[in-house]
């Protein structure tokens, strides 16, 4: 197979703006080839829309706004991970040689249909996400004896790291009172605990290796992708205390790469909820079973931006088909030099984690400069 | 007969397959291990409590039937705080605004 790099990104602002979705894919198009001296639309031969919008044929819509004729052009919808899966998607056909240089861009509206899954019938009343991870609070909480105050320091944390991102939703900073103090959705879960729905796109550019250093001096390679589906219905987790699709996609996604968790420097996870940090810390291993809360307050402490350093989903907001690839930009950024005041030294090895529907399937990619 | 069809009667069926005999969940026309056709039989109305919490004034929980069937609904509470693992009853289903709905009471 081909090496694959992402050389280059764009961004839109996350916020409750009513854009039609064309117009903040093509917003983050645009922010891309701003950034891209280099790039003709000509040069471009694939284009990926993550998105779970109603709306039909988008990627062959943002091709036409954007003047591209790609040879390869679709929709890819997955839930909150359409974007990771998206990147996964323009890979596979540069690794195989289909095409060379992929648009990715992934992008919502605050009221996308993605944010409730009709399907999943066993959930009977309760499909809103809110619910499952009402469940996954609760269990966590009772397993290894957690209070819901130990737990507010995640949106915390994630907030004040997001203050820093000028296209986070959010810019305003939280304590742990205020987490505590905010509306209660259930018993076992604030609105603070929660990342936001907002309108957003994000966009990354996938190179093969022959055209890497056309678009960028500072190319970030691809090294490991691991993914792993374990059903739709979120009551068929295995576990209520961990992710247990998280824990074979990273697996496989450092088999691939020779790396392990130790090697990591900068990381952006699925924080869709508070408890979702903690969770993912100890499925990735950056800490023992029980111990992810213990690393996300040390972090908060030491002011060290190693996880979720552009604020998460909780900080920066959740546009589901945007969430991957702005996950995806934030770590490229890192290993670029150009997370300007959220630059962690040294970052050379990135990690993105992004899931969808409870967990229930899960993406790991690994980057490396 | 069907999933649907009984759960608005009220009935609360689960799928077993005709060629190898596994239970199916969630409600599906094919076995998901063979591909064999689905015959409903009257499920157990007993199970236990896997996770509970509130919203507002309603208590709900998850909990599991026979062969591992899980499903989301009301809780009935007796006591304030009940034990994860203690016996739950499906009171009443049925389907209410396109859901599937479910009221569990703790035994």
């Amino acid at each position: 197979m081909r090496q694959v790099a992402i050389t280059n990104f764009g961004n839109t602002k996350f916020s409750r703006d009513d854009l039609t979705i064309e117009s903040s894919l093509l917003s983050a198009t645009k922010s891309l080839f701003d950034q891209t001296p280099n790039l003709t639309q000509k040069d471009i031969d694939v284009v990926l829309v993550s998105t779970n919008e109603n709306s039909k044929y988008l990627s062959a819509i943002l091709s036409e706004l954007s003047g591209i004729t790609p040879k390869i052009s679709h929709t890819v919808e997955n839930l909150c991970s359409s974007g990771t899966n998206a990147i996964v998607s323009a890979y596979s056909y540069i690794a195989s040689g289909l095409g060379n240089v992929a648009l990715v861009v992934g992008g919502d509206r605050y009221d996308s249909p993605g944010q409730i899954l009709e399907w999943d019938k066993s959930r009977g009343e309760y499909k809103h996400p809110i619910f499952w991870a009402t469940i996954f609070t609760k269990s966590y909480k009772r397993k290894y004896n957690i209070s819901a105050e130990n737990l507010a320091i995640v949106s915390v944390k994630n907030h004040r790291n997001a203050k820093d991102n000028p296209n986070a939703y959010s810019n305003k900073t939280y304590t742990i009172d205020d987490v505590l103090n905010s509306k209660n959705l259930t018993e076992d879960l604030r609105v603070l605990d929660c990342s936001r729905p907002c309108t957003g796109s994000s966009a990354v550019l996938l190179t093969s290796e022959n055209f890497a250093k056309k678009f960028s001096d500072t190319p970030v390679w691809l090294k490991g992708i691991g993914q792993k589906t374990l059903s739709a219905s979120f009551t068929k987790n295995p576990t209520f205390t961990q992710m247990n699709s998280t824990r074979e996609a990273a697996k496989i996604a450092f088999d691939m790469s020779k790396l392990t968790s130790a090697d990591v420097d900068v990381a952006e996870i699925h924080d869709a909820f508070s408890v979702c940090e903690p969770m993912i810390l100890e499925d990735l291993n950056f800490a023992k079973n029980g111990e992810g809360l213990s690393l996300s307050k040390n972090m908060y402490d030491t002011f060290d931006r190693k996880i979720n350093p552009r604020g998460g989903l909780i900080g920066t907001g959740h546009p589901l088909g945007a969430t991957g690839v702005s996950q995806t930009v934030e770590v490229v950024q890192q290993i670029q030099g150009k997370a300007e005041k959220r630059q962690i030294e040294n970052a050379n090895i990135g990690l993105v984690h992004n899931m969808s529907a409870a967990a229930t399937s899960s993406t790991v990619l690994l980057l490396k400069s | 007969m069907n999933f649907e069809s009984e759960l608005k009667k009220g009935n609360f069926v689960i799928g077993t397959c005709t060629d190898c005999d596994r239970v199916v969940w969630p409600p599906s026309n094919l076995c998901n291990s063979c591909f064999g056709k689905i015959i409903w039989k009257k499920a157990s109305l007993v199970g236990k409590l896997i996770e509970y919490s509130k919203k507002n004034d309603i208590d709900f929980c998850l909990a599991e039937f026979e062969n591992g069937v899980r499903i989301m609904g009301d809780l009935i509470l007796k006591a304030k705080k009940p034990e994860i693992g203690a016996q739950v009853k499906l009171e009443k289903c049925g389907i209410t605004d396109g859901n599937y709905s479910f009221v569990m009471s703790i035994i």
